[in-house]
């Protein structure tokens, strides 16, 4: 008798229409996303005279283009505008539900598909992202696809996928105080590397993981991508369903009680063989940052930036001396030295309602040093915020609170740019030169680390603001 | 998309790993068309400085370069954002083929849907290369039937490709026209599959 199978090959067998005669996969789509960067995705679909097959399993909103503050007028740039506003037509002309610009649902895709409930476990779902692997913390077998795929979806609901390897990688035991998931998926990526899971799919477990949130499982998740992973997953579990109850798009009435039967088989069977497992004690998990240009440059916040000629691989020497020449640094510095020159705390990694809490509590009744902004997931968790007072725990830190949207993190509207040479304490997911705008350079950490960043005006462990310690 | 069979041309080096998508193509440039063409934005930051002007050393910058159509690099090319942008720009801009060690996954898929061969060798097989372009652009031939990479001394490296992107790439044909062909499989999936599923329609 074989073994039994893992919670990824139980979803896709579920979704296999047929296996090719090259021994590729063609998948059914449970549920696509789009955004309004997918306007190529659109073009291509028309040049090639296709129409939508299923608009109804499509959702869009407006995330990477749209300004966060001043509404559409904050949106200078005509190119940028056209973007946002090219997502309506798009979904218009196709009979696809969209949240654009001004909708009370519209957000940061990754934030609102779980949010609204679109996300389910046992779905495969895609998006013209990477950040896709976000929606795996549900148990949905997700991936980012490139324009192409994006049309073949529209066209067809299916994707046609060679099937990636499994990787298991478990955490054990409690995480330490001020320990949060940001800072486990960065010191697993460190551990890793940035292609660590490439061709493989990773399904989180383990004791660390049962005790994250769903907010948290969620940030986990996320950045699968940046350890070159095809998607991260966690099995559903009473805090998935509890999570999932009563949102907008979930299952309800009969069909609620059929999905959660159905949910509760999706877990990997306990003589399932994956082809790679890592494991890592939580306990020696420390609030984490990183020093370079890879969000695999990751280490505790107490240490001291890497000296490259201490690395035998000369390869990877030469990577960290062009990486410590872009972001400007030293051998040897303390993280904790590091002085920084703004702050951003959102991106569909860290902008939830916990995560803008966990900042919340760092800034309450402090001051800012240096130009900080919060930017919320998404109109829901912007509402959520007020109606808790963080926004005004923020303004009154001195911290700028902005309306949903990608924004600084991947600097795509134009206006939320980092400046060239500034240095930016972000708790979004890439540290590449560039990405937050041209020579910007990022420190990536959790958002409580970020908020510490903007009272400390350098970078610290945000522990010593948890204890009351140092102001 | 075009067929790929043989390329016989040019190759230049870039001796990085890690190049992540927002290298390749920088975000500020991906709301254009896909028909306005992204030749002039492939590692713009890296290529150019803040002016405009040309870095003399960035390997794919000067007259031979620009004739390229072989990029020969080292491992998790492409890794990052699933922005296709980053395989138009290599095409618009003459590239044929990338050689690496190794490929981000949503690059590598993105390619195949384009005609843009990656081509992935041993790390001493690449390195190999890399000293065949040390001194500037240099000849290779790929062959994507006989999958083999050959040097002009006539010293070849063989490589894997997956067979259905092998298939797809030699062919050069739409993936949508040929999944269309299986409309009534799929149809019938779905039916049986939404019958177990209702939450999912």
């Amino acid at each position: 008798m074989t073994g039994g199978k893992t919670l990824f090959e139980k979803i896709w067998d579920t979704h296999e229409i047929k296996v090719s005669e090259n021994g590729e996969s063609l998948l059914y789509v449970d549920r696509h996303f789009i955004h309004d960067g997918t306007s190529q995705a659109f073009e291509k679909l028309e040049l090639e005279g296709h129409r939508v097959k299923s608009p109804h399993k499509t959702f869009g909103t407006a995330d990477h283009y749209v300004p966060t503050r001043d509404g559409l007028d904050g949106l200078t740039d005509p190119e940028r505008r056209a973007m946002v506003l090219r997502l309506d037509e798009d979904a218009k002309r196709h009979n696809i539900r969209s949240f654009g610009f001004g909708h009370q649902h519209q957000g940061i895709v990754h934030v609102i598909g779980p949010e609204l409930g679109l996300t389910l476990p046992g779905f495969l779902l895609v998006c013209g992202d990477s950040h896709t692997s976000t929606h795996g913390a549900l148990g949905a077998f997700a991936f980012g696809v490139g324009a192409s795929e994006v049309a073949h979806v529209l066209a067809t609901q299916t994707i046609w996928q060679a099937r990636p390897k499994t990787m298991r990688i478990t955490l054990d035991g409690r995480a330490d105080v001020g320990v949060t998931a940001k800072d486990m998926i960065l010191h697993i990526i460190g551990t890793i590397g940035a292609g660590g899971a490439t061709g493989h799919v990773i399904e989180y477990a383990g004791s660390g993981i049962e005790a994250l949130s769903m907010e948290g499982r969620l940030t986990l998740c996320n950045m699968s991508i940046e350890a070159g992973a095809r998607a991260g997953l966690i099995a559903p579990d009473d805090k998935t369903v509890a999570y999932l109850k009563g949102r907008p798009f979930a299952p309800s009435g009969a069909d609620w009680g059929r999905a959660v039967a159905h949910w509760q088989t999706l877990t990997s069977d306990s003589d399932a063989a994956f082809d790679r497992e890592v494991r890592i004690e939580t306990g020696n998990v420390s609030p984490t940052v990183t020093w370079g240009t890879s969000p695999e440059d990751a280490v505790p916040v107490t240490a001291a930036v890497p000296d490259p000629q201490g690395e035998p691989d000369a390869e990877r020497r030469a990577r960290m001396i062009r990486a410590l020449d872009y972001m400007n640094l030293k051998p040897g510095t303390p993280m904790e030295s590091i002085a920084v020159d703004r702050v951003f705390i959102g991106s569909c990694t860290n902008s939830r309602i916990e995560d803008l809490r966990a900042a919340a509590e760092i800034l309450k009744g402090r001051k800012t040093k240096i130009p900080a902004m919060v930017v919320p997931g998404s109109m829901s968790v912007k509402a959520a915020a007020e109606a808790e007072g963080l926004d005004r725990v923020f303004v009154e830190a001195g911290v700028e609170w902005r309306d949903p949207g990608c924004s600084m993190c991947v600097a795509m509207n134009g206006v939320d740019v980092v400046g060239p040479g500034e240095r930016c304490a972000s708790t979004s997911n890439r540290n590449f030169a560039g990405r937050q705008g041209r020579g910007a350079r990022t420190h990536l950490m959790s958002p409580a680390m970020a908020a510490a960043a903007a009272v400390a005006g350098r970078i610290v462990d945000p522990r010593k603001s948890i204890a009351g310690g140092e102001a | 998309m075009k067929p790929v069979q043989k390329i016989h041309g040019l190759a230049v080096g870039l001796e990085i790993g890690n190049v992540d998508t927002d290298q390749i193509v920088p975000a500020r440039y991906l709301y254009r068309n896909r028909s306005d063409g992204f030749a002039d934005t492939l590692f713009r930051d890296m290529r150019f400085d803040p002016e405009g002007r040309e870095h003399e050393s960035f390997p794919l910058n000067g007259p031979e370069a620009e004739r390229a159509a072989i990029l020969v690099t080292l491992d998790n090319f492409g890794c990052g954002s699933s922005r296709e942008h980053a395989v138009w720009a290599l095409i618009d801009a003459g590239y044929q083929a990338v050689i690496a060690v190794s490929f981000g996954d949503i690059f590598r898929n993105n390619a195949h849907e384009n005609g843009l061969l990656p081509v992935v060798l041993e790390e001493h097989e690449v390195m190999h290369l890399l000293q065949h372009v040390k001194g500037g652009p240099a000849t290779l031939a790929v062959d994507l039937e006989t999958q083999q990479v050959t040097l002009p001394d006539g010293i070849c490296f063989s490589f894997d490709i997956d067979s259905a992107a092998h298939e797809n790439l030699l062919l050069g044909r739409s993936k949508i026209d040929a999944t269309h062909s299986l409309r009534s499989t799929i149809d019938e999936f779905e039916e049986a599959y939404l019958g177990r599923h209702p939450w999912s329609e």
